[in-house]
């Protein structure tokens, strides 16, 4: 068989297929249910009423879609420049860590210069950390895949190490768990009386401005053009490194976001298992939207409900949850195939 | 510094080298000959976690030990065919599927483990591959115990490396690889396909990975529990690197690899490890690997057409 | 000939369509026992990928092709192979990390088998380079051959597999004159073994001299068929192009001062294509300097220190007399060097952008295209329309993809972006190559309109016909060595293809 571009998709092609691969993924989950012993389509049911059945079920999926967009925008912005950021993990934690070594009284600062130091430390710490993989990729070709994986388990031994070590809870018992932010270090919420806070607005305003950094600033002109073809881009006079470097700074700060929110706005404290692999699902998300920073806030926010139905079906029909996970990555890897099908023809011979 | 020349100089401490190094080797191999034929499989994490799975269960539910290896080596070729369809025949970007597929296999098999076990607490135990001692050569002082008192598996393991390097360099089969992953319209002019070539390798490559996963529950750690894996499939696309695609010099990676983990596990329990975080202790193999892959950057001979799609017919 | 020998290969109405490209049309000939014919056309006449259905790596459309008298199963190159059909393609189907041997056995073993039979094939590739003159080292790695001599393996590739057909696509592209007529010389002794070969080409001398028949292709269509005896240059010349064919017109112009000197320059290798070596080269307002030689010879670290992407490591590079202070492209495009890539798809454009983003691909970062951080793409889609404009590059518009674009329009953009700034300088790395009829012309004709300007223009091209054509000086490049400039017709093409061999260098070092 033998792939032949098209040349204008045509609307059929452009919607049919996408919907195919989600129909797909609804079918696989069905199956799922069945071999679980659950009526299918109660499942499914349940999975969608648990994610948007509700008030509280909303606020519930917009919550865990808040450091999604973070990691989903930081997968986008470092996709499209074609460097394979598969450390979001990593940069969450450095994020985290930054917020809790600011808010958990070190600094008795009033909460309007205390929030933007902690944003700003945390996406710092973040981008550092994408900063070392980047160097190695561009100075001496190590491929930044596999040092961004390695990194995730060390940022997490290193992360437990801290907590048992200089950040660890004086009232704690056991657990690995840090001190508690102080009252001013903690983000407040959007509407007072509703589970949500502003970290959910901090994530759509950062998806707004990478938009803008991508449509409209020279910089994301050249962003695009080093993923694009980045020996054509070198050779127009794009300096290549350089643009590799801020891109990574970037990425590496909109993913430590999700740390800081996730810390500052929820959790209120560090522990070992605040991201159940914010870092990775990111992946997920970007691809689905097809790394556009709007669509990262869509595709999130479904993702999310998945996630979060999946939990609420569980308890109610006993299949397990990491049928959340099946689904999307099915999802994930029907969509990849599906866009390519929009632009290629498959023809024998 | 003593303590680490005491350690050198124990036979207990060679023998776990060779089992530490032994699951690594499987997949060591397996992601080489991916590699060598131009296809990236960062499936790879995935694929050890449903071998280290299926290879338990079958066992746990009465089948012998080497139909389990056999159950593991299918479902990890089925998520090798997976792999490849998406990414050879299809030419999707191997990255993206190679992740989707570690996704996929892991939250398959906590899916199947769930099922399998819903009430489970602590993993049950099964009765695994005992060591084999090799007439003769394990009663050599010091070298029979650590090298000839292993699991048949780790044997296996060895065998393996030489039987790679065997296909690669001495057959025509392995030439066809090798040449598909530096030109593969060489393959193609030759009226061979690459398609088959490619997918081929994928597969039986991910069937090694399953087995190096299944290693670890069958014939060291004797349960199956969630994040055993736990990283080893990225560390051996960084000892394929490091062993610059060779089966050899990757061979030697694993071991050498291996050699600092068994050490790192004795410091950590010597008066030196009671002062360090154990932590530092459990970072040190992911860092050897980024400073292997630093090490090597320079000097590796990458398969010219690694990651690169070959479409038929495209001018 | 006479009608005596038998037909050994059969086309049968022949037609093969890409999308509403008609690249083959009903294409009808037969090829006899131990003849030469010659397949002559354009880029893109068709030439290709009518041998690439013989050779099953496309299928027709319609019609049939008859091997020794049976029908040849179509999309299968393992049934060409088997019924005796070699192929030697433009682009050689060589894997670099394999040793000779290793290329020549790839795939003539039964994939299963446990051993390769190294000896025995080393053995028969002796005897095979000595039947028919084809000298190479058998355990050297492909990647360390030279273009040649890598020509030489896929041709030993062929015989090694029994073919009794060989079809040979641009060959002497890439040869020297005098490695043009070794391989005329192993042709020769191929038929007269009874082989019979297909000989691709668009060079009419070559093609005069070689075969015994010609058929001339033009626009997909067979548009001839002739006795090499009973015709001339002249008229399969018209055949090919359709028309009269007129040599671009030079005048005479007046040499000006030098915009770009080197000064015994020399670069560094990368892996086997080789830098620089004391390079002296003097470019001049109002002169085509013609740079030939055989590719791989230090041609690519010529363009890439001209247009910036590498510096000097030893000796001088001047722009209009003086040393600049950096040099990176973006210091070649401040100083007036126009750059036309070699590669137009990896290093001209980028494939995905559209017209307009790959129109300001080299001015993006300046006004009126940016200000301030932030793109003004109104200006950049009207400096586009004034490029399709100016330079007749046909499109939907300026917001499509550049990939959507024929070859020849690609290049009209290139050339319109780096001519559109008036240069001084204009680095053309193979400016044609690739390109149908018309586009050549186009692009040579503004290659001496920016001449006739007072630019000083560098033409690096394989194609000696063509150096030779257009320059008003050449140097010849061999293994990073420039020869001394030599004027307009002071050298034929035979002295030309000595020092393309790295002959001349070894007697001028005598000399000093």
């Amino acid at each position: 068989m033998r792939l032949e571009p098209i040349a204008d998709p045509g609307l059929t092609r452009t919607l049919g297929l996408p919907a195919a691969a989600l129909a797909l993924t609804v079918i696989i989950g069905s199956l799922l249910a069945l071999l679980a012993g659950a009526d299918p389509f109660a499942t499914l049911g349940l999975i969608v009423k648990g994610a948007a059945g509700s008030r509280f079920a909303i606020l519930e999926t917009l919550n865990r879609a808040t450091p999604l967009i973070f990691t989903g925008l930081a997968i986008a912005v470092a996709f499209r420049a074609r460097l394979w950021n598969i450390g979001a993990e990593a940069q969450l934690y450095a994020g985290a860590v930054m917020a809790v070594v600011l808010g958990a009284g070190a600094l008795g600062w009033p909460a309007y210069l205390l929030l933007p130091a902690m944003a700003l430390a945390a996406a710092l710490a973040g981008a550092l950390t994408l900063l070392g993989p980047t160097i190695l990729k561009t100075r001496f070709g190590v491929d930044e895949v596999v040092t961004t994986l390695l990194l995730n388990f060390i940022a997490l031994l290193f992360v437990s190490m801290l907590l048992e070590g200089p950040l660890k809870d004086p009232m704690g018992m056991g657990w690995p768990k840090s001190a508690r932010l102080i009252p001013e270090a903690r983000l407040p919420r959007i509407v007072e009386g509703l589970r949500l806070h502003w970290g959910f607005g901090l994530a759509l305003i950062s998806a707004a401005l990478v938009w803008l950094i991508g449509a409209r600033t020279t910089f994301g002109f050249e962003m695009c053009a080093v993923g694009r073809n980045a020996n054509a881009a070198a050779f127009a006079g794009m300096p290549v490194n350089a643009v590799m470097l801020k891109t990574a700074l970037l990425s590496g700060g909109l993913a430590a976001m999700a740390g800081f929110s996730e810390v500052a706005g929820l959790k209120g404290s560090l522990t070992l298992d605040i991201s159940p692999g914010f870092g990775y699902t990111g992946i997920i998300v970007a691809m689905l939207a097809l790394l556009n920073p709007l669509g990262v806030v869509v595709s999130a926010i479904f993702v999310a409900g998945v996630f979060v139905g999946a939990d609420s079906m569980s308890r109610a029909a006993g299949v397990p949850t990491y049928i959340a996970d099946i689904l999307l990555a099915t999802a994930l890897l029907t969509m990849v195939l599906a866009i390519m099908l929009t632009r290629f023809r498959v023809r024998r011979g | 510094m003593m303590e680490i020349v005491d350690i050198l100089i124990s036979a207990s401490f060679w023998a776990a080298v060779i089992r530490i190094a032994s699951p690594l080797i499987f997949a060591t191999m397996g992601e080489l000959i991916c590699e060598r034929a131009g296809v990236l499989n960062l499936g790879i994490e995935g694929i050890m976690v449903v071998g280290a799975f299926v290879g338990w269960m079958t066992v746990y539910s009465g089948g012998g030990l080497w139909l389990g290896v056999a159950a593991a080596m299918a479902a990890g070729m089925f998520f090798g065919l997976l792999h490849s369809v998406l990414t050879v025949p299809f030419g999707l970007s191997q990255h993206v599927v190679g992740l989707g597929v570690t996704l996929l296999a892991s939250a398959a098999t906590y899916f199947a483990y769930r099922l399998a076990l819903p009430e489970v607490t602590s993993p049950p135990r099964i009765e695994a591959f005992a060591p084999l001692n090799i007439p003769g050569l394990s009663d050599i002082p010091f070298f029979g115990p650590s090298l000839f008192s292993q699991t048949a598996l780790t044997y296996f393991a060895f065998l393996l490396a030489g039987v790679t390097a065997f296909v690669l360099y001495r057959t025509p089969l392995g030439l066809a690889l090798r040449a598909a992953g530096e030109n593969p319209a060489a393959v193609e002019a030759q009226g061979l396909s690459v398609t088959a070539l490619r997918m081929g390798a994928v597969m039986v490559g991910s069937g090694l990975m399953a087995i190096g996963g299944a290693f670890l529950t069958m014939s060291a750690f004797n349960s199956f529990f969630f994040e055993m894996v736990n990283g080893r499939g990225w560390v051996c696309i960084a000892l394929v690197v490091f062993g610059a695609w060779r089966p050899g010099k990757a061979l030697l990676g694993a071991l050498l690899f291996a050699a600092f983990d068994a050490l790192q596990i004795r410091l950590q329990q010597t008066a030196l490890g009671a002062e360090i975080p154990y932590q530092v202790f459990l970072m040190t193999p992911f860092v050897l690997s980024i400073l292997a892959l630093v090490v090597m950057s320079r000097r590796a001979e990458v398969p010219a057409a690694l990651m690169t799609p070959f479409n038929k017919g495209e001018r | 000939m006479g009608g005596a020998a038998a037909v050994v290969l059969r086309l049968d109405r022949i037609t093969k369509r890409f999308g509403k490209l008609t690249a083959n049309d009903a294409i009808s000939f037969e090829l006899r026992e131990g003849e030469v014919i010659a397949l002559l056309g354009e880029n893109g006449a068709g030439k290709t990928t009518l041998m690439n259905i013989l050779f099953g790596h496309y299928t027709a459309d319609a019609g049939g092709v008859e091997l020794f008298g049976a029908p040849l199963p179509p999309g299968q190159p393992r049934a060409a192979l088997a019924a005796g059909v070699g192929m030697v393609h433009q682009h050689f189907t060589l894997a670099d990390n394999l040793t000779v041997t290793e290329n020549i056995l790839l795939g003539a073993e039964p994939l299963w088998r446990l051993r390769l039979g190294r000896g025995a094939a080393r053995a028969r590739i002796a005897q095979l380079s000595e039947d028919y003159g084809l000298k190479v080292a058998r355990d050297a790695r492909v990647g360390d051959l030279t273009v040649g001599e890598r020509q030489r393996v896929e041709i030993l590739k062929a015989l090694y597999r029994d073919a009794r057909i060989l079809i040979l696509d641009e060959p002497t592209a890439v040869l020297t004159p005098q490695e043009t007529d070794a391989l005329f010389a192993t042709m020769r002794k191929a038929v007269a073994r009874g082989l019979s070969v297909v000989f691709i080409s668009h060079k009419l001398h070559e093609v005069m001299a070689i075969s015994s028949r010609v058929l001339v292709l033009r626009h997909g269509r067979l548009v001839g068929e002739v006795k090499t005896a009973e015709t001339d240059r002249h008229r399969l010349a018209e055949l090919m192009v359709g028309a009269e064919v007129c040599a671009p017109r030079i005048v005479e112009g007046s040499e000006g001062a030098a915009h770009l000197t080197l000064e015994r320059v020399t670069t560094p290798d990368r892996g086997s294509a080789p830098g620089l070596k004391r390079a002296a080269l003097e470019l001049r307002a109002g002169r085509i300097t013609g740079l030939a030689g055989v590719s791989g010879n230090g041609q690519a670290a010529l363009a890439d220190l001209i247009a910036g992407l590498i510096g000097p490591t030893e000796g001088r590079l001047l722009i209009a007399g003086a040393e600049p202070a950096g040099w990176s492209p973006r210091a070649a495009l401040g100083a007036g060097v126009a750059r036309i890539p070699e590669d137009r798809l990896k290093t001209g454009a980028i494939a995905d952008f559209t017209l307009t983003e790959n129109a300001i691909l080299e001015t993006y970062h300046a006004p009126p295209f940016s200000r301030r951080g932030f793109m003004n793409w109104r200006a950049a889609a009207d400096f586009a329309r004034r490029i399709i404009e100016r330079y007749d590059v046909r499109c939907p518009g300026p917001e499509t993809p550049i990939r959507l674009l024929s070859g020849g329009n690609m290049q009209k953009l290139i050339l319109g972006r780096a001519l559109e700034a008036t240069p001084r300088i204009v680095l053309a790395n193979q400016p044609v190559r690739g390109l149908d009829i018309g586009a050549v012309a186009y692009v040579q004709e503004q290659l001496l309109a920016a001449r006739a300007r007072g630019a000083a223009v560098l033409l690096i091209s394989e194609d000696l016909d063509e150096v030779m054509a257009l320059s008003d000086v050449i140097h010849v490049i061999s293994e990073g060595r420039l020869s001394p400039a030599f004027a307009r017709g002071e050298r034929s093409a035979a002295e030309l293809g000595v020092w393309m061999a790295g002959d001349g260098f070894a007697e001028r070092a005598d000399a000093a």
